[in-house]
């Protein structure tokens, strides 16, 4: 051979090179984990406690139920995150105050996860706590912050049916100023797509959770006398 | 100091970051994160930590091992240190502030393919000592945070009126709500480039006037 010498280089090398800091990136990433794990889910623990306190400032005690295939509420370990739960909210004397239900849906750029407080007692939403979103800074983020906006969500009807089988009034966006019935959010104007995002997102999970949960309100009452001796 | 090339002094390595070789405004590299999540300077300043803090670990470990990985195999080697990093950052970021990690969004996951951290692995840590990578990361890192600094702190103040979520401006002041959307982030480097621009093209007409 007196072409040009290549390096002949073994695979030996590269292989060795590969996994080795394979291995030991793997070994650091499990670490991390691990490490990290105890504080995050405490994190989302408090920003959910948050959220549900700031919902119903009187709640106590919260458990967490998880819809099964034969749409009965059976109470799950709050750990457990497989699917969506519903916490029912007690006061400190052990009354139902009411739900925080957790929903999700398409906004203007990502999805909106919101949870929202449902009372009974006056057949209405009491209030929205916006979760997470990526909508556009100062224009459809105002959804979580802008009062006026909120105040929409302070008494939204979601009165039922006589046979507790529907909502009468699907809620619904209208526009800026023009709101005239108890199921209907007023726009922000400059953020309508954001707006409408929310009211869909309510709107679609009240029609199968408020019908749900009224029909089988009693089995939180009986069952649930004393839910602190969880 | 017109050995300054063939001989750098380790202060050279960590200030050349800094303000001669700015990532942001003199390499003009990683603009994605710049212009996406520069609006608020918390935002910029996590977003800027954080890249800080893979570009410092990265270029060790990247220096440390340049003996033993062949250049067959540099760039998977690099992208798997850089991920690990990354990867790193993103459960730390969650554990300090989950706000904090929401706001950031999908950009801690794209520090990755920032190439502000390939490059400097490539072309400066595979070639030198640890402590001259370490040196090189931090002043590149700390540049680059800088550089989000600049414009998340105008951005946040003419859009929202605020620093650091502090109220500065009283509210009669008309908000600038451009400012916190993408094209604010186009407007604001545009000016900074400008601005950083002026000031070294006076500099070197005040040297070569002295010279």
């Amino acid at each position: 051979m007196n072409t040009i010498e290549l390096p002949n280089q073994s695979s030996w090398p590269m292989l060795r090179a590969m996994v080795g800091i394979g291995v030991v990136c793997a070994v650091l990433i499990v670490g991390v984990f691990q490490i990290t794990a105890a504080p995050i889910a405490q994190n989302q623990a408090e920003l959910l406690d948050q959220a549900i306190v700031s919902l119903f400032p009187a709640a106590n005690n919260k458990r967490a139920y998880l819809a099964t295939a034969n749409a009965e509420l059976n109470a799950q370990d709050a750990k457990q995150k497989t699917a969506t739960p519903v916490y029912a909210v007690f006061d400190a004397q052990q009354q139902l105050l009411g739900f925080a239900i957790k929903a999700q849906g398409m906004g203007y750029q990502d999805t909106i996860q919101l949870l929202y407080g449902y009372a009974p007692e006056h057949e209405a939403i009491i209030g929205i706590k916006i979760l997470s979103s990526r909508e556009t800074p100062g224009l459809g983020d105002r959804i979580g912050k802008e009062k006026t906006f909120l105040k929409n969500f302070e008494r939204l009807s979601v009165a039922l049916t006589r046979d507790k089988g529907n909502i009468i009034n699907r809620i619904e966006s209208v526009k800026t100023g023009s709101k005239t019935q108890p199921w209907q959010i007023d726009s922000i104007s400059g953020a309508t797509i954001s707006s409408r995002a929310v009211a869909d997102i309510l709107a679609a999970s009240t029609a199968h959770w408020i019908p749900e949960l009224a029909q089988q309100l009693e089995r939180f009452e009986i069952n649930n006398k004393r839910p602190s001796d969880e | 100091m017109s050995d300054r090339d063939s001989q750098p002094s380790p202060t050279d390595d960590f200030i050349k970051g800094l303000w001669r070789e700015n990532p942001v405004f003199v390499q003009v590299l990683g603009m994605c994160p710049t212009l996406a999540v520069s609006n608020s300077a918390i935002n910029a300043l996590a977003m800027g930590m954080a890249t800080c803090f893979v570009l410092v670990m990265s270029s060790v470990l990247v220096s440390s091992l340049r003996r033993i990985i062949p250049p067959q195999v540099r760039i998977a080697s690099y992208i798997l240190i850089i991920a690990t990093f990354v990867t790193v950052v993103d459960y730390l970021l969650q554990a300090i502030s989950l706000p904090l990690h929401q706001a950031l969004g999908a950009f801690v996951s794209l520090i990755v393919v920032n190439c502000i951290i390939l490059g400097r692995a490539e072309a400066f840590a595979s070639r030198n000592t640890v402590t001259r990578s370490l040196l090189d990361g931090a002043g590149m890192g700390l540049g680059f945070a800088f550089g989000l600094l600049c414009l998340g702190g105008v951005r946040e103040l003419l859009g929202s009126g605020s620093l650091f979520g502090l109220m500065l401006l009283p509210h009669s002041f008309e908000r600038w709500t451009v400012m916190l959307l993408p094209s604010g982030g186009f407007f604001t480097l545009g000016v900074w480039l400008l601005v950083i621009n002026g000031f070294k093209r006076r500099g070197t007409r005040t040297r070569e006037v002295s010279a």
